[in-house]
């Protein structure tokens, strides 16, 4: 009984955190994209709808997510939907655009003004020394390091077919976080990287956009991409977005991008300037303390590790005696729990959205959060539930069913008190473990320190991804301690005189 | 009471136990001995139905032993392991009253059986609230014997009850338990590799090797009366040691 009403209050938690606000806005995790994000937040609000703003890890998500509905808006570039979002209808034409992204039921606004296209940088000191003004030149010295962001080491616009097109040589390639690009240039641990035109760090820095000589580059115009039923759901919105077709300019966005990049100043902030000058729109801007900060953040973090582990613990339990009965169920059941702990963060969140729609879910926020937690945490337990009844010494297995208890019994009176101790530390293992990965929670719109921790990376903001680090550095030594409270009271004594004696 | 009937056991290739016919008389004490791997340890737990035999049935108090009956058919059988098989979770008295509290019996009736056989094996109260990590190997020897016969079972189950204590403390809880056996006219089947303990505690001996029962009786017929060569070698094996050692000294 008091299994289902947990089951159920883990399914509540999930039914939860469906959507509430009448828009959703999405933006990709850079500080431009960001920027942009927030500008549509603040058009939503003062059109007069509640909203909510979600960044994602990458563009595969953000569209996947505009595609399932989870989102409303998001800005994109009209060379990434070409090359990368829909590379494999092979479109051409702004009418090809159009009518292939009609038939996913999305809508594309026109050009907002920038654009911001991927080129190849170096710094302007060293590229005079050499005598590099195009990318054609790069061939000539192929001693050279590059590092590329992951995101261009990938797209099917990326390196790949660069390095064809221009038949470079380079051996010495490795792939970064873009933020940590213009940093490895400066300490000339790389040497070439890819960049935006709208990059704040191209002042800050000092670099040279080498010149796409052979013209490899698409346009990179950025544009809103939104769903269709927008336009009767939120038509005020809509029109609002439409009003900044051609409006922000490249050194607009430049300089926008600055203020965060450089200056520390929050997206939303820059946003709200931008709007208040450029539209006369006035957006309020919520400042929260520190303190309201930290809370927030931890009852979110809080809310995933709890109901992920204890979803985690109802089910890996019965696995886990399950994998200890039967050697074959075992395999399977060990098996598998140790794939799902190979699956990277990002692919496991990909994978998820769509069968979290298909469940009524949304496929983003809390939902993917706490189903990508709840995966993780099974290993841990299920691997120690599975050693710690393995270790139940026969004798003793023997010598309780000789005394007539079923195996029911038999199990709940006295392998798993023996197994408790094991069993224990796997869940401690995984609440630990949990805490950390919890952060994840902070790619997709669910809250917690990962917040502000890819925030401040976002924004190169070291005492932004303190407020995530400390606070969750301190939960899990928070964690632990609990847990050496809690055997206390769940090892039976009379094994713990065994351990001390 | 406890009864084999063409009952046999193998694990893959090895024999443990052939078809073998045994019956034990009711309210006396049945002493199985042999060499290890002779198949002494299989017939009781072939008796309990922790195995199954592969061919034969075996009765208990006339009814047929099946995996259905098991769990039922346990209770009326005491059981005791050489290194006791306390629980190590359990205090003394929690390990005794395990199945009893598990029954739902009154708990005033559990105490006082509890208090009656801790008389019996002469074990003092105060050790019923320790852990078997408290307790002396023959102490936890006491509280798995009170366990086997908290339910009152009609049959005792022994394997090897003595088998890893040091000798004086052995000596010492033989001395205690033929005289339990006695007043409680339980059935006993014991499970030793010592000739002299066998001596000691049995009306009947059984002495086994490689599987099957070689030879049935008292230690007088054993020694006296032997069928085969192996009975003789097997006591003189153990009795010869000392006997060396005292022709040696006197």
């Amino acid at each position: 009984m008091r299994v289902l009403a947990l089951a159920a209050g883990v399914f509540l938690a999930l039914a939860g955190c469906s959507r509430q606000a009448d828009v959703s806005v999405g933006s990709k995790a850079f500080t431009e994209s960001v920027i942009l994000g927030e500008i549509a937040t603040h058009l939503a609000e003062d059109a007069g709808y509640s909203v909510e703003h979600i960044n994602f890890p990458g563009t595969r998500l953000a569209w996947n997510a505009l595609i399932a509905g989870d989102i409303d808006v998001y800005p994109d570039y009209t060379g990434t939907i070409i090359q990368e979002t829909l590379f494999s209808e092979n479109l051409k034409t702004d009418a090809e655009v159009n009518a292939a992204l009609a038939a996913h039921g999305i809508r594309m606004s026109r050009p907002l003004g920038f654009e911001n296209a991927y080129a190849i940088g170096m710094r302007e000191k060293l590229a005079e020394q050499l005598g590099i003004r195009t990318i054609s030149d790069l061939k000539r010295h192929p001693g050279l390091r590059l590092g590329f962001s992951s995101a261009f080491m990938e797209r099917d616009d990326g390196w790949k077919p660069l390095r064809e097109r221009y038949a470079l040589p380079h051996q010495d390639v490795t792939g970064l976080e873009h933020a940590l690009a213009y940093q490895a240039l400066d300490s000339d641990s790389i040497q070439v990287t890819d960049l935006y035109l709208t990059d704040a760090e191209r002042m800050l820095y000092d670099l040279r956009v080498l010149e796409d000589d052979l013209r490899y580059f698409p346009n990179y115009d950025a544009v809103w991409l939104y769903r269709e039923d927008l336009e009767t759901r939120a038509p005020e919105f809509v029109a609002a977005l439409k009003s900044l077709e051609g409006k922000i300019s490249e050194s607009e966005m430049i300089a926008m991008n600055a203020r965060t990049q450089i200056d520390k100043v929050a997206e939303t902030k820059v946003a709200a300037d931008f709007l208040a000058e450029e539209l006369r729109v006035e957006s309020e801007v919520i400042e929260e303390t520190l303190a309201q900060r930290v809370w927030r953040y931890t009852l979110d973090h809080v809310f995933l590790v709890g109901w992920s582990l204890l979803a985690a613990i109802l089910v890996s339990l019965p696995l886990g005696v399950l994998a200890a009965r039967s050697s074959s169920a075992g395999q399977v059941i060990l098996g598998i729990a140790g794939v799902i702990q190979t699956i990277p963060a990002i692919a496991l969140l990909v994978v998820l959205i769509s069968p979290l729609n298909e469940l009524g879910f949304r496929g983003i926020g809390t939902p993917p959060a706490l189903v990508a937690l709840f995966l993780y945490s099974l290993l841990p337990i299920v691997r120690n539930t599975h050693a710690g009844l393995k270790d139940v010494s026969p004798q003793l297995v023997e010598s309780a069913s000789a005394l007539g208890l079923s195996p029911w019994a038999r199990l709940r009176l006295v392998e798993l008190p023996i197994a408790a101790r094991t069993i224990l530390a796997g869940i401690k293992t995984a609440a630990v473990i949990n805490v950390g990965f919890a952060t994840l929670g902070g790619f997709i719109g669910a809250g917690g320190y990962g917040e502000p921790i890819f925030a401040g990376i976002r924004r190169a903001d070291y005492s932004l991804i303190l407020e995530g680090a400390i606070p969750a550095a301190a939960l899990a030594i928070l964690v632990q301690l609990t847990f050496e409270l809690v055997e206390r009271s769940v090892v039976p004594k009379g094994l713990r005189l065994k351990a001390e004696g | 009471m406890l009864e084999l009937k063409g009952v046999s056991k193998s694990y893959g290739q090895t024999v443990a136990l052939r078809a073998t016919d045994l019956a034990i008389e009711p309210g006396k004490t049945t002493v199985l001995i042999g060499p290890s791997g002779c198949g002494k340890s299989t017939i009781l737990r072939l008796m309990i139905g922790l195995i199954r035999p592969d061919t034969g049935t075996v009765y208990i108090g006339g009814d047929e032993l099946t995996a259905e009956n098991a769990l039922q058919v346990r209770r009326r059988l005491g059981y005791v392991i050489q290194e006791g098989g306390l629980f190590p979770h359990l205090t003394s008295s929690a390990n005794v009253s395990l199945m009893s509290t598990h029954l739902r019996r009154p708990k005033q009736q559990v105490e006082d059986r509890i208090r009656e056989l801790a008389e019996l094996v002469q074990l003092p109260m105060d050790t019923l609230d320790r852990y078997p990590a408290q307790l002396s190997g023959g102490q936890r020897q006491r509280v798995s014997l009170m366990r086997a016969l908290m339910l009152d079972p009609d049959v005792l189950l022994l394997d090897e009850p003595l088998g890893a204590l040091d000798p004086m403390i052995r000596a010492g809880l033989q001395e205690d338990l033929k005289p339990i056996f006695q007043t409680l006219k339980k059935t006993v089947v014991m499970v030793t590799h010592d000739i002299g303990e066998a001596g000691f505690f049995a009306d009947t001996i059984v002495l086994m090797r490689e599987g099957r029962i070689v030879q049935c009786g008292t230690l007088d017929d054993l020694v006296k009366r032997s069928v085969e060569q192996f009975v003789t070698d097997f006591i003189n094996a153990q009795r010869t040691l000392i006997q060396a050692l005292e022709g040696s000294s006197g």
